[in-house]
């Protein structure tokens, strides 16, 4: 056993090293983005009743609630302060822990470089436990700095320190399920994936847990029920914690029992032979980008149909929960002006635009993923220009945005229509999500202007979209400017279904995207390939 | 026959720089229709960087480069359709089968001769209904190599292909160049392999640090270097030491057993000096005489070893 962990400890050292920008980066920025939401939010409620309305408004308001989790607490500053930052934090920890464990687990065995370091004296264990011990140290880190920075904004220790606890919590949970993940998938992209598929999962049943009366036991289903669970500032049940860590390591357990049972390099999912010839349509540029395409496309569109239900069943509720005077002045400043049901779509159907981006984002970086790999050259070398080249992998992330928009559109319209018995209702909301996709495809043509001047650059697609996210949820709590707010291409998409279509900033949209989607595809081909 | 067609890869005083880092300093190629073309050169002398300027994979700072009679850079796509490439390191599709990739390829390029396809997949025991992500190294080169062979186009560009191929396929991947040859396909093959080359080229290019250093058949570069001499003579040569063109001469006087005396001259001869040579020892009686050709690897090691014997070598001929 002993044996087997062998040189654990020099690649802790590696990994630290490999990521000595990453890590910092990544923990600064969250660290400072809570420090200063915290001030902000203090300025912003300085008597008790302030804190009240506000978090009844909240509390009320399922999508809030779905979104964010609940206040249990609505007098605690710190409570209301937090309220976004708990998910989003704990969403940031999930994803920076597994990210870090499949990286120095399952990416390092694809790449061949554990088999080097497999026939020195490191123990069979001694990678698994690396990644593992570096995430966790991480997840630590993360949850004690942010902790100490609440703490200097004048929230109260207990509470601060619960809220880091909580990251840190699910910053373990996460590098455990991501462990698992490595072990079962045989490519990191899949590891990957396949968190990040149990992290939107247990997502969305707390959401539905927390917004739907009835199903409130759903909470209890999910370790980012248990984050919420804890409760920070509002009476800090820290035995809830235990939930978390046993649950990591219960996770982390299964994980080397899998190892164990694998060669090195193989998955626990086997390889099934495939066809020994190629169908005639995947022969095309086009034909090969579906085909890289259409599993995630898959998954995605059923994440989809079940985000569409989720968000037209709850529209129902909408009405009997707003019974304050507050709670509708907040929806209706969060949405169009009609109804408060069609400003509660309107406000999802803006969330839902945003997780299509980040789908868009991933597909258009294919382009990246293929150059880099050196795919692209062998598929340069061939007939195949490269516009057609470029413009097929765009292509699929235009369409496959279009096809998520439309179908997250008519699941929610369905679940609506249901519920009202007008089919027409079915079609507004639909309208509202296809609204969506002008500023989607600027974000897709970030991506193409990025990569026109290096693959390497295109990644700041992410970055641009992780920005106006941040613009868009904590913009006007920073007060800033209006010109600054929009920046984001999501600022200027109509508020539908309630307010007035506008045609003028989808055509300023639509131009925006065609002109960074052109200004990138001729910068391409200017430029060197890899 | 036109220019384009006698010569499908003209390349002159081709410059390629990355950053600060010189990659191509005025590098020349010129590659017969028809012909076998070695590309020798160490790692990093920019044989690689050569054949994606030639794919139009990366623009040409300065120079001429001429592909089948087109600009690379302007009119790829097109020219592509005449030719096939594989990769040194070949990077398949984690979710593509080895079958479905050959045929995606092949297709993408001329076309694909289905029967060709056929019998290359068995000679190079390919299981073409594996998924990319599981075959080891060589066996990604096989499926490179099989689109590549099995494509209808008249060039090869040939990137170390055997890197990853055990002894056995790399006999193979000779025999099927040998064939290619015999088909009148013009293949452009780089390799650090010498053996490799010497067994298939017609013809050579060997670079260095993105130069051009020798370019010509075997024969003809052999005959610009040198000969190893060694010789036994009667009399001790005279002004054997005063030739030009002898180099690291040795003479020693031989006793031998029962008295008979003799002198025995070792040295290395630049090729156009052989006859002075000869005569000098003829004259002095010869008694054996062995002289061995230059290998390639000779020649190779000429030019990489270290600068100054680079330049010590190069001097007869170049001053």
């Amino acid at each position: 056993m002993i044996r087997d962990l062998e040189g654990t400890g020099t690649l802790i050292r590696l990994a630290l090293r490999r990521d000595r920008v990453l890590l910092p980066a990544w923990i600064s920025v969250l660290v400072l983005a809570v420090m200063s939401t915290a001030r902000a939010t203090v300025d912003l409620y300085p008597t008790i009743a302030s804190r009240l309305e506000a978090a009844k408004a909240v509390n009320d308001s399922p999508s809030l609630v779905a979104m964010f989790g609940r206040i249990y607490d609505p007098t605690s500053l710190g409570a209301l302060a937090m309220v976004k930052w708990v998910a989003f934090g704990g969403a940031a920890a999930a994803v920076l822990a597994g990210m870090i464990t499949v990286r120095h687990s399952r990416a390092e065995e694809e790449a061949g470089r554990l088999e080097i370091l497999g026939a020195t004296i490191v123990g069979r264990r001694a990678p698994l436990t690396a990644a593992l011990v570096v995430a966790g140290i991480t997840s630590v880190a993360l949850g004690a700095l942010c902790a100490l920075g609440l703490m200097t904004t004048g929230l109260p220790t207990a509470g601060s320190v619960a809220i880091g606890s909580e990251w840190a919590g699910i910053g373990l949970a996460f590098a455990a399920i991501a462990a698992v993940s490595a072990q079962l998938a045989r490519s990191s992209r899949n590891a990957t994936g396949l968190t990040i598929a149990v992290l939107g999962l247990s997502y969305v049943v707390r959401a539905v847990g927390d917004s739907t009366e009835g199903l409130r036991w759903l909470t209890w289903a999910s370790p980012f029920g248990w984050m919420h669970h804890v409760q920070a500032f509002a009476g800090n049940h820290w035995p809830v914690l235990f939930l978390l860590a046993g649950f990591a390591l219960g996770v982390s357990a299964a994980a080397f029992a899998l190892g164990a049972r694998r060669d090195l390099g193989a998955g626990l999912l086997p390889d099934r032979p495939g066809p020994a010839r190629a169908v005639r349509h995947l022969c095309s540029p086009l034909g090969l980008a579906w085909r890289l395409e259409r599993g995630a496309l898959l998954a995605w569109t059923c994440a989809f149909v079940l985000l569409g239900l989720v968000v037209g069943g709850v529209a129902g509720n909408v009405g009997s929960f707003l019974n304050t005077s507050s709670s509708r002045d907040m929806i209706r400043r969060l949405g169009g002006e009609k109804g408060l049901v069609d400003a509660y779509l309107a406000a999802e159907l803006g969330v839902v635009g945003v997780v299509i981006a980040a789908y868009g984002v991933h597909a258009a970086l294919r382009l990246r993923a293929e150059e880099i790999s050196g795919r692209a050259d062998e598929m340069l070398a061939t007939g195949v220009g490269r516009m057609r080249w470029a413009g097929s992998q765009l292509f699929m992330a235009v369409a496959g945005t279009t096809a998520l928009a439309l179908t997250a559109g008519f699941a929610a319209g369905i679940a609506r229509a249901v519920q009202t018995g007008r089919a027409l209702d079915a079609l507004d909301i639909v309208g509202g999500a296809v609204v969506q996709l002008p500023a989607i495809w600027v974000v897709v043509g970030i991506v193409a202007a990025a990569f026109g001047i290096g693959a390497r650059f295109a990644v700041a697609g992410w970055v641009a979209l992780v920005l106006f996210l941040l613009l868009g949820e904590f913009g006007p709590l920073f007060r800033l400017p209006r010109r600054i707010i929009d920046l984001s291409p999501f600022a200027h998409v109509p508020k539908l279904p309630g307010s007035a279509f506008a045609a003028t900033p989808i055509v300023t949209l639509l131009g925006a995207a065609v002109v960074l989607t052109a200004a990138g595809l001729t910068a391409f081909r200017a430029r060197d390939i890899g | 026959m036109s220019i384009a067609e006698a010569m499908p890869i003209r390349v002159a005083g081709l410059r390629k720089s990355f950053g600060h880092t010189v990659a191509l300093d005025g590098l020349d190629l010129e590659v017969r229709s028809g012909e076998v073309h070695g590309f020798l050169g160490p790692n990093g002398s920019g044989k690689s960087t050569t054949i994606r300027v030639l794919l139009g994979l990366l623009r040409a700072d300065g120079g001429t480069v001429e592909l089948l009679g087109g600009d690379p850079w302007r009119e790829g796509a097109a020219l592509h359709r005449r030719l096939a490439y594989v990769p040194g390191d070949v990077a398949l599709w984690p979710e593509l089968t080895g079958g479905e990739v050959i045929d995606l390829l092949g297709r993408l390029r001329g076309g694909l001769d289905s029967r060709r396809r056929a019998e290359l997949v068995e000679r190079f025991e390919l299981d073409p209904t594996k998924k990319g992500r599981s075959y080891s190294k060589g066996n990604r080169q096989k499926v490179a190599l099989v689109a590549a062979l099995a494509a209808d186009v008249e060039l090869l560009l040939l990137d170390e292909p055997t890197a990853g191929l055990d002894p056995l396929m790399e006999q193979l991947f000779r025999e099927v160049i040998a064939d290619e040859r015999g088909g009148g396909r013009t293949v452009l093959l780089s390799s650090h392999i010498l053996s490799e080359v010497e067994a298939l080229c017609d013809r050579v290019s060997i670079i260095r640090q993105g130069v051009t250093v020798e370019t010509g058949t075997l024969a003809e570069l052999r005959h610009l270097t040198r000969t190893t001499v060694t010789a036994e003579v009667i009399e001790p040569p005279v002004g054997l030491d005063s030739l030009i063109g002898v180099h690291d001469l040795d003479v020693q006087d031989l006793v031998q057993d029962l008295g008979t005396h003799g002198t025995r001259v070792h040295c290395h001869v630049d090729a156009p000096h052989l006859g002075e040579v000869l005569r000098c020892l003829t004259e002095a009686g010869i008694s054996s005489l062995t002289s061995r050709p230059p290998t390639l690897e000779d020649l190779f090691l000429r030019h990489y070893a270290t600068p100054a014997a680079d330049e010590r070598a190069a001097d007869p001929y170049e001053s």
